[in-house]
């Protein structure tokens, strides 16, 4: 037994039809840099994820060695994992041997049917299929919905491995570092450490200008944050955002947005106040340092309430 | 079971529509009689017709206005996560008290978020908790006075934006703390003058709609469905609840605290057939 709708079949059919017919507005393929030798990149908008954007709104690339290579999120929809696909085969006809999912958020993984066709080992944390069963349709949904005829065609990948401590992959003369994170920005954030580069892949575990997004435990986070400026590492990869020059600095930063958000919180707690009080109050002094502050502001400070409710 | 047409909701980040509804009430034991009734065009429209029908029959809700005050966001910030609150603006001692208050949330897979149960023992002036909104969606109060009369009042909610959904953040953590309770009393409890409590119990609140592809199985059903809340000895209020309410069941109900120091006593039963049981001292503030 499994969820269907009436309107299944009409949305299979329409994916045909788009997958025949349509083409990405990003030409086939997109248009990767190199954040460090090997280390491909494609940095998504600062937006929403819209029509207009096509759903690109996450940091997605590539890591190549001699052998093989690892593909690090696959895009918020079909066709942007396909021009990822694309960007892959310009740079390398290597095998594409490895997809790591970083986490569950569907601006990362909502791509990755796009590599199913190479036959990769799909990885992600040990909580992301638990992840996917609770909220990959959901999300889904909303891509169709929000994104319209540029979400064709997409479909979840439930990985087929999965990391709860470390893993290290092998892709000939290169060897990554997968990490399984304790609950933070979500409770499944694996990152991608690069020892030859020493480029560290954090995914949404670090946003750059971009509010970061509280869906995992704040708390949690604050604690992964330390850990994270202690770790051996020349630059780090944001989920969303450029690479920062001063990687201690951009910690920083989300370090102290999310300490404001729960001392706001707290101080609410303290005399009763209720989630909406601390909607209205709480943080706004942080408006000014981010992008898309309105967009997700809010909903960060109702996640740490019902979280700091219970110290 | 007879079907429900309700093709092409123009919604399409809705539940999964009728089907999941259905099948809601399979996997919810019968809470739901089986729903039929004629189609309209407007699928929302078709879609409250289906849940008056189950709840009230051919009873159709007055305009509460003058009775009842709904508090939601504009905006579902957190689906997993939208505070609501409900104040009667009646006096609840003239014969139009509100014994039954239904919270229902039409594009939900189980639209009846709660029903809140008033025994009249203390006059209540507002209730609130927390409800999963994931689609945009009509939220609705519908209370039932004492004297049979229904009254409704209606607020729309937007859905969420990005990557919100309407589930648990950390299910681990949900899990491993199971049943563990929280009262929270004002610093200040004085004789006689009404206060805010909110009531707090650790629980997933799993769905049992959320299917996994790698065990190929649903993730099981558990969730608070009835909470008794009482005063003295005196019962304040039941709710009687389901998958619509967060995960972690919150309710902030008012309180009239009596001269001496007192209890009070939360009991909740859920879906798997725990039971747990919880008694608060109410001790008024000393001066
Ligand atoms: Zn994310």
């Amino acid at each position: 037994m499994r969820l269907s709708t009436p309107r299944g079949p009409l949305l299979i059919a329409l994916c045909c039809v788009g997958l025949l017919g349509w083409r990405p507005a990003w030409a086939d393929a997109l248009p990767m840099t190199e954040a460090a030798p090997g280390v491909y990149l494609d940095q998504g908008v600062q937006e929403v994820a819209a029509p207009e954007n096509q759903g690109h709104i996450a940091n997605i690339g590539f890591i190549v060695g001699n052998e093989r290579v690892a593909v690090i999120d696959t895009g918020g929809t079909y066709a942007e994992g396909l021009a990822l696909r694309a960007a892959v085969r310009r740079v390398t006809d290597l095998p594409i041997a490895y997809v790591i999912l970083t986490h569950v958020h569907p601006d990362h993984v909502l791509g990755a049917a796009a590599f199913e066709q190479d036959r990769p080992e799909f990885i992600g944390h040990a909580n992301l299929a638990d992840a996917l069963a609770r909220r990959g349709e959901h999300y889904r949904e909303r891509a169709l919905a929000d994104l319209g005829e540029a979400a064709e065609g997409t479909r979840l990948v439930v990985p087929g491995s999965s990391v709860a401590g470390t893993r290290e992959l092998d892709l000939g003369g290169r060897t990554l570092e997968l990490r399984a994170h304790p609950t933070a920005h979500t409770n499944n954030d694996l990152s991608i450490l690069d020892r030859q580069t020493g480029t560290w892949w954090l995914s949404d575990l670090l946003f750059v200008d971009r509010i970061p997004v509280i869906d995992g435990s704040l708390l949690g986070w604050l604690r992964e944050l330390d850990t994270i400026d202690q770790g051996p590492a020349l630059r780090l990869v944001p989920g969303h955002g450029g690479v920062p020059a001063d990687r201690y600095a951009a910690v920083a930063a989300q370090r102290r947005y999310l300490q404001a958000v729960a001392a706001g919180v707290r101080a609410v707690l303290r005399r009763q106040g209720t989630i909406e009080e601390a909607v209205d109050s709480v943080g706004l002094a942080e408006s000014g340092n981010w992008l898309l502050f309105d967009d997700y502001h809010r909903r960060n400070v109702t996640a740490a309430f019902v979280e700091l409710e219970w110290e | 079971m007879t079907t429900v047409s309700e093709s092409a909701h123009p919604d399409a980040c809705a539940w999964p529509g009728a089907w999941a509804l259905l099948l809601a009430m399979v996997l919810l034991g019968g809470l739901w009689p089986v729903l039929a009734g004629p189609v309209l065009a407007n699928p929302d429209e078709a879609r409250w017709e289906e849940i008056r029908t189950a709840l009230f029959g051919d009873r159709l809700p007055a305009d509460g206005r003058d009775l009842l005050q709904l508090n939601t966001p504009y905006r579902a910030e957190d689906a997993a996560v939208v505070p609501v609150s409900i104040k009667p603006l009646a006096d609840q001692a003239a014969g139009r008290r509100i014994q039954d208050l239904y919270l229902i949330i039409d594009m939900n897979p189980v639209p009846l978020a709660t029903v809140f149960h008033f025994p009249g023992t203390q006059a209540w002036d507002e209730i609130a908790t927390r409800i999963r909104v994931n689609a945009y969606s009509n939220v609705r109060a519908v209370a039932r006075t004492e004297d049979g009369q229904l009254y409704m009042v209606v607020n729309y909610v937007k859905a969420s934006g990005g990557c919100s959904a309407p589930s648990l953040k950390d299910p681990a953590a949900a899990a491993a703390q199971i049943g563990r309770m929280k009262l929270v009393l004002p610093e200040r409890v004085s004789p006689g003058e009404r206060l805010a409590a909110q009531f707090l119990i650790k629980h997933p609140n799993n769905s049992g709609l959320q299917f996994d592809q790698v065990s190929r199985q649903f993730i099981p059903a558990d969730y608070v469905k009835h909470i008794a809340v009482s005063y003295q000895g005196q019962p304040l209020f039941t709710a009687d609840t389901n998958i619509s309410i967060s995960e972690n069941p919150s309710v902030r109900f008012g309180l009239i605290p009596a001269a001496a120091a007192g209890e009070l006593s939360v009991q909740v039963q859920d879906s798997t057939g725990r039971a747990f049981e919880q008694t608060f001292p109410v001790v008024p503030s000393g001066g």
